[in-house]
């Protein structure tokens, strides 16, 4: 079913905000979404994520600022008319139909003819690797059967553009995991535009072209998933995606910057004002000392923790000037000969590269106690 | 929730037995009487014959009275669910802050005294010259009905995933649409019940219809009524033995279907 | 390689579009206020205005001059004042005799097993779904000199003669009691089969024997299914006309009654209207309280 998508580029979000009395759903968000693009909204509950694909949608209506779809403001345009299609996280089947009555649905509503029907019905049908289930009844589904049919009734009429939100959280680990593989791959084979909701990083990680960072009604950063992990704007961010942990830093005259008594040296550009903290990847983080050099930072500290994780260790360092960071290791039988005991001194190494530093507010990161 | 003593449970359930007895009793009783043979209500009746049903059905009053009550019910029906359940789907749909008093006003008519609504529905049909009109009675069943259509169906909404009408409406179909082909089908069940109710309602209605109702448009409850402050015969026990079966039939089917719709929803 | 936006041109965005919206917004939510206006149009018309008419009536005479004659009346008549003692008296017997006889059947109900609790309900159902007018004609049945429940008595030796059961007091109790008695035993069932299973096994756990299970955990949770049953009762009581004037035998007068007989047979609106809003406000008063202590529209609801 792979059609080229004619006549419809970007999606174009321009200064949305949405008040509900006092309160501030969405305050001034704006995104463009390149036609074919899969873009997450990540962010905590409350963030304003579901409200921005609500409006999108067009269930809600903004206080104030526009939608394009292409040229064409669809602001006020009615949800039947935008020719979108709608994943829930209950799926929101409906129940007193068949696979077939809810996936040819859409296509009934736009009077195509009924040998068409049954014909872009099974195409859905196999796309969504459900080949057959026509006459099923929904109460018959498992969670993941239901989720793909709610899928395939959302793309068989050819959507300029589908809206997920968080479609994958009532599902367990093992499916959601193979499912957002799934559901990469159809947005491959569809070059269908994509917008999904989620609160697990991971998630976005793992499907996205691009991924907004949200926050108390703002895109906190735009970018890629290699960007984000990497380059994170700002402490939220830093500590929402990948497990990192924030260590408060002290800046001192020459512009330097240090962790307690050790100076920091870093390959990634300083942020000029403000207080700033160290974003720690916890799988940067290298136990004992890999030679001398210039390219590492080094810390002393103390192990205060050893979690195995199955494939991984995490361990808990208390650092001497007061700090913990966590750490993690992949196990192999190299690793797992030398893991130190709780309570050992260790000596924990960062490359300059991986010192990733971030303006945070001085309120949101845990003060470092005096050693 | 509690394990009750073997003496405890006996106990309570003679108690209860007595209890559901004296529920059930006079009710049961009228069937037994109707088919008596005797004009003073005794009981055990001397003997057994069917005159108090061929009193009924051979008695053009009486007729005429109950079909003008089934007519009135049915008129009552037919109107108070639409608007009931109109006014439920724009209560629970709007977002307008003032929607509970709306709620609130719409459930007066359960919580005002019979017997004052009834007054002041007088009130309003004799300045209008209304009073023995059907159609008087006919608004006035329908305003009693309307906080009871509001709750049944209310509950049905409330129970139901609002979010299927959103998916219906991003696949291409407007609010009325979506509406009629996926929210309606599925509170059916509600919408029935309430129905019944309102049918019911209607036919069973004394005090307004004591206020209302004359001469031609007098209806069975009327002139039950009178029959038995007048203790005319026992007529009445063959009219109200028609009426219980028909009501306990009515009530059996909207029970079953609600406790189906029940089952469905959990199996689903 | 973020989003970048004139921040000038997200000002004026916001200016001329915001009135747009909200417009658009208002005018969606005025098409669904439109579904309630007829329900809305009934009720206004058929009971709110009628009700302010008759209030008027209670306050002007004859020449419509304002008075508050026919409520002074309501206190000063000796006839008027014993209807409302009355009727708030026979209303306090009937509720309390319901909750007597209403706990335990909801009790059983509520913890029998789904069959038996099916039956038990539909019995209760079925008097609750019966005309009143219906169960009143039964009570006189069995109420009379000669009915069943005389029968019965002299029959067990418990009297020498037949009681006087209807025609009076007594009879209007009786009648009220089994028309009320469902109201009770649905909500209170209702009540205590929200009152979560694990919540009695918990307390017996602890050590706890049935007797005290149901003192300390079941009883006190199912006290405001309790309260909103009998407030519903009493209220329902308060203003209840076919069962007293059938079965109360013309002498026992409640306040109903009154309101009735000033309209049919002296058609005077004021006195009528007076006693009436006297009625309505004592059940407002009620209903109000009961809510402070007591979720009442949530529970009434859920029946």
């Amino acid at each position: 079913m792979t059609r080229s998508r004619a006549g419809f580029d970007t999606v174009s979000i321009r200064a949305l905000t949405k008040d509900y009395g006092v309160t501030k759903a969405l305050d001034g968000v704006s995104l463009d979404v390149r036609e074919g693009e899969f873009v997450s909204l990540l962010g905590p509950s409350g963030s304003g994520k579901t409200t921005l694909l609500n409006i999108l949608g067009g269930f809600d209506r903004p206080t104030s600022g526009q939608v394009f779809f292409g040229s064409t403001d669809v602001t006020l345009l009615q949800p039947h008319l935008r020719d979108i299609g709608m994943v829930f996280q209950n799926y929101a089947l409906f129940p007193h139909m068949t696979v077939e009555g809810n996936i040819a649905y859409p296509l009934r509503a736009r009077n195509v003819g009924s040998a068409e029907i049954a014909r872009r019905v099974a195409d859905a049908l196999t796309l969504v690797e459900l080949a057959g289930y026509q006459t099923r009844r929904i109460g018959q589904l498992s969670g993941g059967q239901k989720q793909r049919v709610a899928l395939a009734r959302a793309l068989v009429f050819d959507p300029k553009l589908i809206l997920l939100d968080e479609p994958l959280s009532a599902l367990d680990k093992q499916l959601r995991e193979s499912m957002q593989i799934e559901l990469r791959q159809l947005h491959a084979k569809l070059g269908a535009t994509m917008i999904y909701v989620t609160h697990d990083q991971r998630e976005a990680l793992t499907m996205s072209d691009r991924i907004a960072v949200m926050r108390s009604g703002r895109i906190e950063q735009l970018g890629t998933p290699t960007e984000l992990y990497n380059f994170p704007r700002n402490d939220f961010v830093a500590s929402f995606v990948g497990e990192s942990t924030l260590v408060p830093l002290q800046r001192s005259d020459g512009g330097s910057v240090s962790l307690g008594t050790s100076r920091l040296r870093t390959g990634r550009p300083v942020p000029q004002d403000g207080p700033i903290a160290l974003a720690v990847h916890a799988e940067k983080l290298i136990l004992d000392s890999p030679g001398e050099g210039e390219d590492w930072n080094r810390f002393d500290g103390s192990v205060s923790d050893v979690i195995y994780q199955g494939e991984s260790v995490k361990i808990s360092v208390r650092l001497d000037d007061g700090a913990s960071v966590g750490l993690r290791q992949h196990c192999h039988h190299r690793s797992m000969s030398s893991l130190p005991q709780v309570g050992s001194r260790v000596k924990v190494a960062l490359h300059v590269e991986d010192t990733i530093l971030v303006p945070c507010d001085a309120e949101s990161v845990p003060q470092a106690h005096a050693a | 929730m509690i394990l009750l003593e073997r003496f405890h449970r006996v106990a309570i359930a003679s108690t209860v037995a007595l209890i559901l007895l004296f529920l059930t009793v006079p009710v049961l009783i009228i069937f037994p009487v109707s088919f008596g043979d005797s004009a003073s209500l005794r009981f055990p009746p001397p003997g057994w014959s069917v005159r108090w049903y061929q009193a009924f059905l051979g008695s053009r009053q009486w007729l005429a009275a109950a079909s003008t009550s089934f007519e009135i019910a049915t008129l009552t029906m037919l109107i108070a669910v639409p608007i009931g359940t109109a006014a439920s789907y724009g209560l629970m749909t709007c977002r307008m802050a003032n929607a509970r008093y709306a709620y609130v006003l719409l459930m007066t008519p359960m919580i005002v005294p019979i017997i004052i609504i009834g007054v002041g529905v007088f009130a309003v049909f004799s300045k209008m010259g209304l009073v023995g009109s059907m159609w008087a009675l006919v608004l006035a069943h329908v305003l009693l009905a309307i906080p009871y259509v509001l709750l049944t169906v209310g509950a049905g909404l409330r129970s139901f995933d609002m979010n299927q009408e959103m998916a219906a409406r991003s696949l291409g179909v407007n609010r009325a649409k979506a509406f009629v082909t996926i929210t309606l089908p599925q509170i059916r069940t509600s919408v029935f019940v309430a129905a019944v109710f309102s049918f019911l309602s209607s036919l069973d209605e004394v005090v307004v219809a004591l206020f209302i109702a004359r001469g031609e448009t007098t209806t069975l409850t009327r002139e039950m009524f009178m029959s038995i402050r007048e203790q005319v015969d026992p007529t009445i026990a063959a009219v109200s033995s028609i009426l219980v079966s028909m009501t306990v039939l009515l009530a059996a089917l909207a029970y079953a279907s609600q406790q189906r719709s029940a089952r469905r929803a959990q199996g689903a | 390689m973020s989003a970048t936006i004139n921040s000038f041109q997200q000002r004026i965005d916001r200016a001329d579009n915001a009135a747009e919206l909200a417009r658009a917004g208002r005018r969606e939510q005025w098409g669904l206020v439109a579904l309630v206006l007829p329900a809305a149009a009934f009720v206004v018309a058929l009971m709110v205005i009628p009700l302010v008419w008759l209030f008027w009536q209670s306050i002007t005479d004859q020449s419509g001059a304002l008075t508050l004659m026919n409520y002074v009346r309501i206190f000063t008549e000796e006839g008027t004042l014993a209807t409302f003692q009355r009727t708030f008296v026979a209303s306090l017997m009937v509720t309390a005799i319901c909750v007597v006889l209403g706990y335990p059947v909801a009790f059983l109900a509520a913890v029998s097993k789904p069959r038996t609790a099916t039956i038990i309900m539909v019995l209760v159902l079925i008097p609750f779904w019966t005309s009143v007018l219906v169960r009143t004609y039964a009570w006189l049945v069995l109420l009379q000199r000669t009915g069943l429940v005389n029968q019965f008595l002299t029959w067990a030796g418990v009297v020498e003669a037949p009681l006087a059961l209807v025609h009076n007091l007594t009879g209007s109790v009786i009648g009220m009691v089994h028309i009320m008695l469902p109201f009770v035993i649905l909500t209170l069932y209702s009540s205590l089969t929200q009152i979560p299973a694990d919540f009695g096994r918990a307390a017996a756990s602890l050590g706890a024997r049935p007797g005290r299970v149901f003192r300390t955990v079941i009883f006190p949770l199912s006290l405001p299914g309790l309260v909103a049953g009998s407030v519903f009762v009493f209220v329902l009581s308060l203003g209840f006309y076919i069962t007293p004037e059938l079965l109360g035998g013309g002498r026992t007068v409640m306040v109903s009654m009154l309101v009735q007989r000033n309209i049919d047979l002296y058609f005077q609106f004021g006195s009528a209207s007076a006693v009436a809003f006297v009625l309505l406000a004592a059940t407002l008063l009620i209903l109000w309280l009961a809510d402070r202590v007591v979720p009442l529209g949530k529970i009434l609801a859920d029946r």
